[in-house]
């Protein structure tokens, strides 16, 4: 009945033409998941770029820049990045006896407005040397000097020198010469010593000089040999300009990032640290004592914080214009651990009653290896969130204490102290306020940026959000 | 809601006495002596001066004596500028941060709802581009160099205009206060823009507006009472966390500004060691933004009936 011939070999298994089930990827652990996603954020990558590259900048970056942040360079105050940088060599300053005429017989009409101001030697940064015709009617004279055209608005600028003599025609001029364009203007002082309403007016281009031995100390070189007067040669160069000390300023940004940076990271690890053994012994002992430590938590919030900052900086006997960099950590330390122990105490009182954690209380686990291994683990995530974000916080709270004047002390660069000085001399010298506000700036955006895409690739409640 | 609220105000006069006493112990604890200046003091002067500022006695009755006058409201007598006492600056000087404070607040509140609901309906179209941008600049940009940059920006505009439209410093007219209290807003106003977008964002995908709209509401309608309104109770939220930025944040404004609000005489007391007027400022700030927080969280509770206060 059965045609059917079966042998030993159809009894064998047939082989598989392919696994139906495979696992295609490796498992991913949340971290690995978390990078995966965070690497798919182009911004929070650069952000993360930029933050290592500002490591980079203010760690090695003193190596490579070797000039020391607090030298001056007297022959470059405030000299904005990329000026001219060619001086002369001039033979050492020689003092100037003016010229002196006698005075002018008085016209029946007299002008108050000298008929010419001219300059008795070529403009120097050693010295600016003016004479003009006399003024018939004139007691005295006034020299003014503007960066800035006088007209239209008649606006003549700084008083730097007052003349009683009548017969003295001549000025010089040695006060902070720089070399850019000044109007020089000349007014006449009546019988009564009043000042004319007439003046007229100079413009003046200074050239820089240097001479041989400045040149010499400053380790400057020749373009043939050694220097002769009438050479010109190439002064230091401060590729970002210098401030109104004549400090280089990228050296101060690099020795100033060590301040701003070391703060803004070391003290919102110390208070984060703090914060997490403080909620998670709160949320995991609970009850009463739980109350009573997140009651003292909320006092510590309520204080007003700055004020506080300012309290602790005095309370450690640092006054106004010392450097305090340890109680200015200590403070921040001291008052800002309470929003991570409040953010941790929530987590852990979340995470106790979830299963796994009743599981591994049934498997025997013993309390120390349920926080360590469940509970920290679980609300690291959250808690990296909330350290990117304190960075920022904290890098604004130390330029804001130095802009007051209660950060760090003068001799120490920082970003908030350099922006405090680059403030007074904004309108004339915008560099010495434009490079700090942007490192601050961009630090700031950059960890904002970074805590963004942690925060969208570590938390998984905020991830469907904007 | 009583209950609640006499519990709240119960707390914050506890979290008051907490920062008086912290601020005493701190101001204590200062290593030094608060009468040695400059100028060499004699014993009997100092003794006399040490009995005026009741420094003669054990630190336990100053406290009490301290405690005691600030609780019948009296901060004392300034060390720096004599027979001055801590309530008369406080009382001169506080209005004018508080115009300048509630105008900033104004700003940043109506700034941030508009900007936030403008770019939520606008998402990922060139207004919220432009917006978020500038919304980023707001919150990367020390207030210092804001506030710097708003004086140069009015500097420019006088200089343009060729006559003085807007006052660069100094206080007393309305015009005085607008930018100062626009550049005090600007950062609260980027983060509450930023606050409002998300929760717009939320909202508008929401059941109850999909609702509104197949009800045949017309789109004002919709986004007026039930977008807006919903939108806007986290921003409500932030509004006493925002009043305490926008108070100190006023340290700076004053000063870039010469304004001369209570934030700017702080500093100066902080500078010259004034230590009565230092304590005296930081409890008045402290219980103020105490009790803007408990009143905020009120008006909350009356906004939002979902949440109930208890």
């Amino acid at each position: 009945m059965s045609n059917l011939s079966l042998t030993t070999a159809d009894f064998e298994p047939i082989k598989l033409q392919r696994e139906t089930q495979t696992i295609s990827r490796p498992s991913l652990s949340y971290w690995r998941d978390a990078w995966v996603r965070l690497k798919t954020n182009k911004r929070a990558l650069i952000s993360l770029f930029i933050i290592v590259g500002l490591l980079v900048f203010t760690i090695a970056g003193p190596w490579i820049w070797t000039i020391d942040p607090s030298a001056q360079d007297l022959d470059q105050l405030s000299t904005p990045p990329g000026a001219n940088r060619v001086a002369k060599i001039v033979a050492p300053y020689h003092p100037w006896a003016g010229v002196t005429t006698e005075p002018a017989p008085i016209s029946t009409q007299p002008t108050w407005a000298t008929q010419e101001v001219r300059l008795a030697e070529p403009a120097t940064t050693q010295a600016v040397r003016l004479e003009w015709d006399p003024v018939p009617a004139a007691t005295g004279y006034r020299v003014y000097r503007n960066i800035y055209d006088p007209e239209p608005d008649g606006a003549l600028g700084l008083p730097i020198g007052e003349i009683y003599d009548a017969r003295r025609v001549s000025y010089e001029d040695l006060l902070d010469l720089s070399p850019t364009r000044f109007w020089y203007s000349i007014v006449a002082t009546d019988d009564l010593g009043r000042e004319v309403a007439e003046y007229t007016t100079l413009v003046v281009d200074v050239v820089r000089v240097i001479t041989i031995d400045q040149a010499v100390v400053a380790g400057l070189e020749g373009p043939n040999g050694p220097l002769e007067l009438g050479d010109e040669v190439l002064i230091k160069f401060h590729p970002l300009g210098t401030d109104y000390l004549g400090r280089d300023m990228l050296a101060r940004l690099m020795y100033g990032a060590r301040v701003s940076l070391f703060i803004g990271i070391i003290a919102p690890l110390f208070f984060v640290l703090i914060g997490i053994l403080y909620g998670s012994a709160a949320g995991f002992i609970g009850g009463k004592t739980d109350q009573i430590l997140m009651r003292f938590a909320d006092f510590v919030v309520a204080l007003p914080f700055l004020l506080f900052m300012i309290l602790f900086k005095i309370a450690f006997g640092i006054g106004p214009g010392e450097s305090g960099i340890f109680p200015m950590l200590v403070a921040l330390v001291v008052l800002s651990w309470p929003a991570t122990a409040r953010l941790v105490r929530g987590q852990i009182l979340q995470i106790r009653e979830e299963a796994y954690i009743g599981a591994s209380q049934l498997l025997g686990a013993k309390t120390y290896y349920l926080i360590l291994r469940h509970m920290i683990p679980n609300t690291l995530g959250v808690i990296l969130v909330t350290l990117t974000f304190a960075v920022p916080t904290v890098i604004f709270v130390e330029a804001f204490l130095s802009f007051i004047g209660m950060g760090v002390a003068p001799p120490t660069p920082s970003w908030g102290s350099m922006c405090n000085e680059g403030i007074q001399t904004m309108l004339n010298h915008p560099h010495e306020l434009i490079f700090p506000a942007l490192f601050i700036s961009i630090t700031v955006l950059a960890f904002n940026l970074l805590g963004d895409g942690l925060r969208d690739a570590l938390d998984a409640r905020m991830r469907s959000r904007e | 809601m009583y209950r609640y609220t006499l519990k709240r105000l119960l707390q914050g006069l506890i979290t008051i006495w907490f920062i008086a006493t912290a601020t005493f112990i701190a101001m204590h604890s200062v290593p030094g002596d608060p009468l040695i200046n400059e100028r060499g003091v004699n014993e009997e002067i100092r003794r006399n001066l040490e009995e005026r500022y009741g420094l003669d006695r054990p630190i336990t009755e100053q406290y009490i004596i301290y405690m005691g006058n600030m609780i019948r409201g009296d901060f004392g007598i300034s060390f720096t500028q004599q027979n001055r006492s801590v309530n008369d600056i406080i009382r001169e000087h506080f209005p004018v941060s508080a115009t300048l404070g509630i105008l900033a607040i104004v700003f940043a509140g109506l700034g941030g709802v508009l900007w936030g609901a403008l770019t939520a309906l606008y998402r990922n179209r060139l207004p919220d581009i432009i917006v978020m941008f500038l919304v980023i600049l707001g919150i990367s940009v020390p207030s210092f160099v804001i506030a710097a940059l708003g004086q140069l920006a009015l500097v420019g505009l006088n200089g343009l205009a060729g006559f003085s439209i807007l006052p660069v410093a100094g206080w007393g007219t309305v015009l005085h206060m607008l930018v100062p209290s626009l550049v005090l807003g600007l950062s609260t106003m980027a983060f509450l823009t930023r606050l409002m977008r998300s929760s717009m964002l939320e909202i508008i995908s929401a059941d109850f507006v999909r609702t509104a709209y197949s009800k045949g509401l017309p789109p004002t309608r919709v986004f007026m009472k039930h977008q807006l309104r919903n939108a806007i109770l986290p921003v409500i939220t932030v509004l006493g966390p925002a009043i305490a930025a926008i108070t100190t944040g006023g340290f700076v404004v004053e000063l870039v500004f010469a304004i001369p609000g209570l934030g700017r005489f702080f500093v100066q007391a902080v500078q010259q060691l004034d230590y009565t007027v230092i304590m005296g400022t930081t409890v008045f700030y402290g219980a103020f933004l105490v009790f803007m927080v408990i009143a905020v969280d009120l008006i909350y509770g009356l906004v939002d009936p979902r949440v109930r206060l208890e």
